[in-house]
């Protein structure tokens, strides 16, 4: 049935591929960061009751759906290296968890940067910012998982499995401001205010969505050019990698 | 508003700033680390590819 897609799934295919687009994405990357900057620091304006310090919101919130994002990816690509034995699913894995925890860092420290001034902490072990740590080493304990099989197939199998029984914890981030009372705020666009329209000012949603498209186009370049490098690494003993390696 | 008072951010220009450093820094950091790795696999291969050149020799 998906007998069509296999041309791209071939290592060697995906990676002329991907080379291809990488231009093509950072140039993207670029323009929707700074039309996002633009918005954020500029057109977006400051909040009723937390002033200018909102604007750390335009980049903590993108930073924290990709943590979330980039982790689903990862555990996706690791299931279907499990099930269908699919070599670039497996490398997609590994490609993504190194940026997947820079992502969750990123969530952490601007959050953090955000709770001081707004809370007058840095950091409370409430159930949102607890699970995002739980977040950062999940991505910490895939990657030193991985470090430490030289088998790729083995290590690809073992982290998978990490991957996916973490994926636990995404919901439990995901409902952890509704679960629980805490001092994080609920989230921003799903809330509804009392005349029925969404509770964010529309240039603020503007601004927000525009930086988490930046943010979602920058993972796929960084992703591809990483797995680039995983393709070029997995596949060394084939003929068309030494063709591409010449310098 | 002018400059000075867009760079103050209402008082709260060292939060919002470093948030927003420390989000360059990340993104800048993601490029020069994943550029690394293609250019030290490349040149392992190379290296790998000479040895065998040798070998077959």
């Amino acid at each position: 049935m998906f007998d069509f897609l296999h041309p791209y799934a071939s290592p060697r295919y995906f990676y002329d591929l991907a080379g291809k687009l990488i231009p093509w994405l950072a140039g993207l990357t670029a323009l929707l960061l700074a039309v996002g900057l633009y918005q954020s620091l500029l057109v977006a304006p400051p909040d009723y009751q937390q002033g200018e310090s909102v604007r750390i919101m335009f980049i903590h919130v993108p930073a924290a759906w990709m943590s979330m994002f980039v982790y689903m990816v990862l555990a996706g690509a690791g299931a279907v290296g499990l099930i269908w034995n699919l070599k670039l699913a497996e490398m997609t894995a590994t490609a993504a968890a190194p940026i997947g925890a820079s992502f969750t860092f990123l969530a952490l420290v601007t959050g953090s940067l955000w709770g001081k001034p707004m809370w007058g902490a840095w950091w409370v072990w409430d159930a949102r910012l607890t699970s995002e740590l739980i977040l950062l080493f999940l991505y910490l304990g895939f990657i030193a998982l991985q470090a430490s099989i030289d088998d790729p197939k083995r290590a690809a199998r073992a982290g998978a499995v990490l991957a996916l029984v973490g994926v636990v914890n995404i919901p439990v981030i995901h409902f952890s401001v509704q679960w629980w009372n805490t001092l994080h705020q609920p989230a921003s666009i799903s809330a509804i205010n009392k005349i029925g329209a969404p509770a964010i000012h529309p240039s603020m949603l503007v601004a927000l969505l525009v930086m988490a498209l930046a943010f979602t186009l920058f993972f796929v370049t960084v992703l591809l050019m990483r797995l680039r490098a995983e393709i070029l690494y997995r596949e060394r003993y084939t003929s068309w990698v030494g063709e591409r390696i010449q310098p | 508003m002018s400059l000075s008072q867009f760079f103050a951010m209402g008082g709260y220009a060292l939060y919002v700033w470093t948030a927003y450093g420390a989000t360059a820094l990340v993104l800048v950091l993601n490029v020069l680390a994943a550029r690394r790795r293609d250019k030290a696999v490349r040149r392992e291969l190379q290296n790998l590819d000479r040895l065998n050149l040798s070998e077959s020799e």
